[in-house]
């Protein structure tokens, strides 16, 4: 009786001893097989010659160079620059105006903050539906203007080849702003109120308290925004697909939908694993120097 | 716990033992397909029963979404792991993409016991044969060169017929336009830019220029001054479409044509299923007719292709299955839900309507004078990488100021870039 049970309380000493162990290695296996192993399996799906089923064949770079040499490749890497650059740049430019606005310690500060961070509860494809009838020319915005009498009124950039690729950047925008704003909201309440109280006696106006002390102490939540909304951008895809279907023609394709198109739609495994590569290879440049410097910085730190 | 392992031990039991003495009675079948809604789907419920009424039994798995795409995705992986459904919805060139796989079964015994070769048409028969075998069997033939028309708004500025030459069409047209009527019911979606694209290239060109440009990649018919003259015309309808015809599904511009908000859409004869859904009655509320060529006619035909099986019973369900769609009884009935004609020839036309009848006439026409054709926009002709560079260049200049003659490069770079 005694010994079973100084083994059960071993057993159970060992149990929860490697409990945290135990608790975490069937999602490290798996990430470890369905991320990490099928990343590698892509990269050599993009060397190989794979149209509809996935072959061995080695191919060399010849996959990579067909890719290049396509002009609808070019123009999806172009709209992510576009997008990119745009939203993420709008997205800081918003969302930080927001966050002072709403540091100002005004009423029903509750009430808006949901209001601003709404969107981000929704999913990317009623963000595209919703606004692709209010682009419509025929349905939306400009049909309403000409509706009130503004006869003289165009927004047809949902139909424009052009201008199409900017509808995804209003509709991307409008949604994250918001999700922006909460993180540099919550930044702005950890500054040390000290500090800007000193600045106060000391005569400061309040745009140059801003921007000469309370911004440049929450330069890291811009850090991690940056990188928040760039892997949003490069993975872009539900939104286009719901809003413009990457049209007009394929005006307003991204990588992503891209790589769809080539490895689903059109028996082209190889060039779709390549492409799929590129878009890896974008968001590493990205996450590497951010990682490095973090990790960088904890040891510092520990 | 125990109670429930015991159950469900006797329960596996069973089926197994129940599978075991049914295995040579019943002939089973699983199919793969991507007809789940509307007129589709009832038309696969159709083959169902005359299955289970054969005694088979169906084993349904059909994959809703991406027009197929998530289907393909699905038989891919099937395939991969040796187990392939018997019968998959595939069509066009994909059937021989699958059987230089090794993946298809050989139907000859069925073909020639039911005689295919004598009532499939020919160009049909290519599509479902591999190295002379049949491996695929066709359920239905879809006419992508037609004109739906709402007869009102054309009488409006005089006319009582859909045009014949693309002149015509295009003269008809500016009188709409001037008379404030949307010439052209449009969706500006790649497939429906290159629906309108390819019966241009067969109207203009003629049969014999669309085989050898959209079929055969020919580049000399490629970069010819007829190709040129074809995103001329395609430039010329870009003018009559409405401004919001972006993205729009194709259904809803048949709605433009059948409210009156548009006087015609150039679309294959599933068009046809919203009219009648709506009422509407060919001929009165709406005209159908082909678009200007001489004697063409471009077919969408959907199959069903039949994968490697093992098992007797899934080998002789197979061949049922294949046995049954080729049948008179489930083409008329399965047309007659789909809109589309039968895949072969013999079948009663009484209970059609008239368009068709007319498709069915037409393609007789059409097969005397060498004019029956595989659609390139909904993948009859090409295989998905080549015909989809086409489709590329054809939404690409639709939507852009893009010239005809970059459009004529661009169109020879691209399908070279797809062939090697």
């Amino acid at each position: 009786m005694g010994a079973s049970q100084s083994t059960e309380s071993n057993l159970t000493a060992g149990i929860q001893r490697h409990l945290s162990k135990i608790v975490v290695a069937p999602s490290f296996a798996a990430s470890l097989f369905f991320v990490y192993g099928f990343i590698l399996w892509t990269g050599y799906m993009a060397f190989s010659k794979s149209r509809m089923l996935p072959v061995w064949d080695w191919a060399g770079l010849r996959q990579y160079e067909r890719l290049w040499q396509m002009e609808r490749w070019h123009v999806a890497i172009e709209n992510l620059f576009i997008f990119g650059g745009l939203f993420i740049v709008a997205c800081l430019v918003i969302g930080c105006l927001l966050a002072v606005l709403l540091d100002q310690r005004i009423r029903a500060e509750g009430v808006l903050r949901t209001i601003f961070l709404y969107p981000m509860a929704l999913s990317f494809i009623v963000t595209g539906t919703v606004w692709k009838w209010l682009l419509n020319p025929g349905l939306g915005l400009e049909s309403a203007m000409h509706d009130l009498g503004w006869t003289s009124f165009k927004f047809d950039w949902l139909i424009n080849s052009d201008m199409a690729i900017y509808t995804v950047v209003i509709a991307a925008v409008w949604q994250a702003s918001g999700f922006v704003m909460a993180m540099f909201l919550a930044a702005l309440r950890g500054v040390d109120q000290d500090i800007i109280r000193a600045a106060y006696m000391d005569g400061a106006s309040l745009p140059r308290i801003y921007f000469g002390i309370i911004i440049p102490s929450i330069r890291p939540v811009f850090l991690s925004a940056i990188v928040v909304l760039a892997h949003l951008a490069v993975k872009s895809f539900d939104l286009v697909i719901a809003l413009t279907g990457g049209g007009p023609g394929y005006s307003s394709d991204l990588p992503a939908t891209f790589m769809y198109t080539m490895a689903f739609q059109r028996n082209q495994l190889g060039v779709g694993a390549a492409s799929a590569m590129m878009m890896l290879a974008t968001v590493m440049a990205i996450i590497v120097p951010y990682l490095y410097s973090e990790l960088r910085g904890g040891k510092k730190n520990g | 716990m125990y109670l429930r392992k015991t159950i469900l031990a006797t329960g596996v039991a069973l089926s197994a033992l129940s599978a075991a003495s049914f295995a040579h009675a019943e002939p089973t079948a699983e199919v793969l397909h991507w007809w789940t809604s509307g007129g589709e789907a009832k038309a696969v419920a159709a083959l169902k029963e005359d299955f289970e009424a054969k005694g088979g039994k169906w084993v349904d798995s059909p994959v809703a979404g991406g027009a197929g795409d998530a289907a393909m995705t699905v038989l891919r992986s099937r395939v991969l792991s040796g187990d392939a459904p018997a019968a998959v919805q595939l069509k066009g060139p994909a059937i021989q993409e699958w059987a230089e796989q090794g993946a298809l079964t050989n139907l000859n015994d069925v073909a020639e016991a039911e005689g295919w070769d004598d009532v499939i048409p020919p160009a049909i028969q290519d599509v479902m044969k591999y190295d002379g075998d049949y491996v695929a069997v066709p359920v239905n033939i879809h006419r992508v060169d037609w004109i739906w028309a709402n007869p009102t708004l054309l009488a409006k500025v005089g006319a009582d017929s859909v045009p014949t030459t693309w002149d015509e069409f295009n003269t008809l047209a500016d009188k709409l336009q001037a008379a404030g009527i949307t010439p052209v019911a449009h969706g500006g979606q790649p497939w429906q830019d290159a629906t309108i694209f390819e019966t241009v290239v067969l109207g203009l060109g003629g049969p014999e220029f669309y085989q050898k440009a959209l079929v055969d990649l020919d580049e000399d018919a490629l970069k010819s001054d007829t190709m040129k003259a074809v995103f001329d015309q395609m430039r010329k309808i870009r003018g009559y479409v409405d401004s919001d015809f972006s993205g729009r599904d194709w259904n809803l511009a048949t709605a433009m044509v059948m409210n009156g908000d548009a006087a015609m859409q150039i679309m294959g004869d599933w068009a046809k299923g919203e009219f009648l859904a709506a009422g509407k009655v060919p001929g009165k509320d709406f005209l159908c007719a082909p678009t200007p060529s001489d004697h063409g006619y471009l077919f969408n035909t959907d199959s069903f292709a039949m994968f490697n099986v093992s098992g007797d019973d899934k080998v002789e369900g197979q061949k049922l299955l294949a046995e049954l769609i080729v049948g008179e009884k489930f083409q008329e009935t399965f047309n007659l839900l789909k809109g589309s004609i039968p895949a072969r020839l013999g079948v009663p036309m009484d209970k059609f309507d008239d368009c068709a009848k007319k498709s069915e006439a037409d393609l007789k026409a059409a097969q005397d004078a060498g004019g029956f054709l595989p659609s390139m926009a909904h993948g009859m002709a090409l295989r998905g990488h080549l015909s989809g560079a086409i489709i590329d260049v054809v939404t690409a200049h639709f939507n852009s100021d893009m010239t005809s003659d970059e459009a004529v490069s661009r169109l020879v770079e691209a399908i070279d870039l797809a062939k090697d």
